[in-house]
């Protein structure tokens, strides 16, 4: 039933988006979101990103999108859709559009296709992504210094490499300050179900974490924390307005600069594919204002920022694996194409990673 | 003891949004109109009650605000349905679709605002009591009317004439009209109150679970509720039951993992909906209980000769 509504939807936001074609000479720039722009997480920091490239181009560009679109065969036609309309550059925005964008990038070769999140290329397939595992260090530190049971509790969606790694990156931050830091972690299979992120919270707190940690997109959990005078962390957007006495810092994405240069590129000319992976020194990732917490807490997290801008990684060893079985020397650094493809836990994570 | 008050707390805030949009539905499918739009209703309860509630903020007045958007966008659906005998499945659908669409353009100025909370019950002495003080008098506002809500409607079906007459339309429309009966107008009244009722269950979302406005925010509770009906096979206080089964799972499984019970998530996310395949078919073997329950010109569209 979900499936039909959401290809409805698409269909609906393809029609109105036919509507709008005009201007010919301008570039036209578009975007294809998988969750509403009026989630307040994900989708909405991408489309953020869409009207910083509005607000620095002027009337150079026009833009569009499409959100709501599920990832599958439906995104297809929202990506051939787009590229008919006579967008010159499409921005995919989530995993799941990994495969379709190659299909229809090979389709239209002259239109710039990039890709966040995935490891597909082509000749007119660009793929960019940001290291949100940094940030998820930095709170792992904080969680651990905070937190008096000693234990945080983590709402996760899908088992899919980006989240496991900012598990395994929130666990070696916390385990840096308490060895024996532990996390209880929930599925919830959804990347946005305010409701069920509410009542995972709940259940977190229940069982005796105090502090909580989310890699789903919506502030129902930190609400939960501030109803009950704990702590947490926000998650792509800034979030302190909906817990004031409860957000530690958040996590913010901001695409703005990188599309910016994208589309400027492309109006230039001088557009290539590329495979960029932006962290906290390029200003895709940001901390929010670090809040609700004792001086020298607020410092060690100032200090590890500064450590990661200077080109620190937090997965460098040694580390070990789940099991006990080494994976990282002392010295080591995971190299990318290892930690995009992540697919197990580090020593000390109380989960059985879903296969 | 407080881990348990807790989890009790946490299934009747789950629950009951559930109840009050089933038992809404509930009426609606009595008086034999099929109203697949619950989940468009309630998602404009949801932006309604949000909306009103922080523009004024009074959550009060969000609540009256999300009842009445629910109650005026079903008009909608009766309007099509009832007077021009559209077909009811495709109307219900377009209406959530259209729901679904709406709210996220009323609510675009309303995202990341923190919105009003209504408060929870809180009476001197009472609410303090160990263990049964918070469950029985320190919830949520619309806990205690979903409650009410559910004894009213069990009490005005079977206990009523006007209940009687309702259920009569239900199962033979044709019959009705045929003994005087005002079949259109019946319907208009069930509809309407099933939209209030899906509006309401919408405010609590925006109002008591997660006081936020954020798109598609009830994220297939509707459909959930639409089952919850055939699920109690169209009886009051099963939809009780079965609302509260379903948050008592949901929650459980939750609880589970976070205790670490190696079972896959997975599997444990899609428990209520098993359960409901599993009731759907212990229903369906005993056909004489089906047949004496399900309202039979239920989904049929009625035309009175003039």
């Amino acid at each position: 039933m979900k499936k039909l509504l959401i290809a409805l939807m698409t269909a609906a936001a393809a029609l109105s988006l036919a509507a709008t074609a005009e201007a010919q000479e301008k570039l036209k720039a578009c975007w294809v979101y998988t969750g509403p722009i009026g989630d307040f997480g994900y989708s909405y920091q991408h489309d953020q990103g869409r009207l910083d490239v509005e607000k620095a181009l002027g009337d150079k560009v026009e833009t569009a999108y499409l959100e709501n679109v599920s990832e599958g065969p439906d995104a297809d036609r929202a990506f051939e859709r787009l590229a008919r309309e006579g967008c010159k550059i499409i921005f995919g925005t989530s995993f799941g559009f990994m495969d379709p964008e190659v299909k229809v990038a090979k389709k239209f070769p002259d239109v710039m296709f990039e890709h966040a999140t995935g490891y597909k290329t082509s000749e007119n397939l660009g793929i960019y992504n940001a290291r949100f595992y940094e940030g998820r260090y930095i709170l792992g530190q904080i969680a651990a210094k905070q937190s008096k049971s000693g234990v945080a509790g983590y709402i996760v969606s899908f088992p899919i490499p980006e989240v496991v790694m900012g598990i395994n990156s929130f666990m070696l931050g916390a385990q840096s300050i308490k060895p024996d830091f532990k996390a209880k972690i929930v599925w919830i299979n959804s990347w946005f179900d305010p409701g069920k992120e509410a009542d995972a919270a709940k259940a977190l707190f229940d069982q005796g974490a105090d502090i909580i940690v989310q890699h789903t997109d919506s502030t129902a959990a930190l609400q939960v924390a501030e109803e009950r005078g704990l702590q947490g962390f926000g998650q792509s957007s800034d979030m302190i307005k909906f817990a004031p006495k409860a957000q530690l810092t958040s996590i913010v994405d901001d695409w703005g600069p990188y599309y910016i240069g994208r589309v400027k590129a492309a109006l230039d000319g001088t557009w290539k594919p590329g495979n960029v992976w932006l962290g906290i020194k390029d200003g895709a990732v940001k901390m929010a204002p670090y809040t609700n917490m004792p001086d020298d807490v607020k410092a060690m997290a100032e200090a590890t920022e500064k450590k990661i801008v200077e080109g620190w990684n937090p997965f460098t060893g040694p580390i070990a694996k789940q099991d006990g079985t080494p994976w990282l020397k002392e010295g080591e650094v995971a190299d990318d194409p290892t930690l995009l493809g992540m697919n197990f836990y580090v020593k000390g994570v109380d989960d059985k990673l879903p296969q | 003891m407080d881990i348990t008050v807790n989890i009790l707390l946490t299934i009747a805030t789950a629950a009951t949004p559930l109840l009050i949009a089933a038992i809404g539905e509930l009426v609606v499918e009595r008086s034999g109109v099929l109203n697949l739009g619950v989940e468009g209703m309630m998602i404009m309860g949801a932006v309604g009650g949000f909306g009103a509630g922080y523009l004024t903020g009074s959550p009060w007045i969000g609540l009256l605000a999300a009842i009445a958007l629910g109650a005026v966008f079903s008009l909608l659906f009766a309007v099509m349905t009832l007077s021009l005998a559209t077909n009811q499945v495709a109307t219900g659908l377009s209406l959530t679709l259209l729901g679904l669409g709406l709210s996220g353009m009323m609510g675009t100025s309303f995202v990341g605002q923190p919105g009003a909370r209504l408060p929870n019950l809180d009476i001197p002495g009472l609410t303090a009591m160990p263990v049964i003080g918070r469950l029985l008098f320190g919830q949520d506002p619309i806990f205690y009317i979903s409650i009410a809500l559910t004894a009213a409607v069990m009490w005005f079906l079977f206990k009523t004439r006007t209940g009687l007459t309702l259920r009569s339309i239900g199962d033979s429309h044709t019959s009705a009209h045929a003994l005087g009966i005002e079949v259109i107008r019946y319907r208009y009244l069930a509809v309407i109150f099933g939209g209030a009722c899906a509006g309401l269950a919408g405010g609590h979302l925006s109002l008591v679970y997660t006081p936020q406005w954020v798109e598609n925010m009830t994220a297939g509770r509707g459909w959930i509720a639409l089952a919850l009906v055939v699920f109690a096979s169209w009886r009051p206080w099963r939809v009780l039951a079965g609302a509260y089964i379903f948050g008592a799972v949901w929650i459980g499984q939750l609880h589970a993992q976070a205790f670490g019970i190696p079972v896959p998530s997975q599997l444990l996310s899609s428990l209520p909906y098993l359960a409901t395949i599993v009731v759907l078919v212990l229903i369906s073997r005993n056909k004489r209980l089906t047949m004496m329950n399900t309202p039979a010109s239920l989904g049929q569209p009625f035309v009175p000769d003039r």
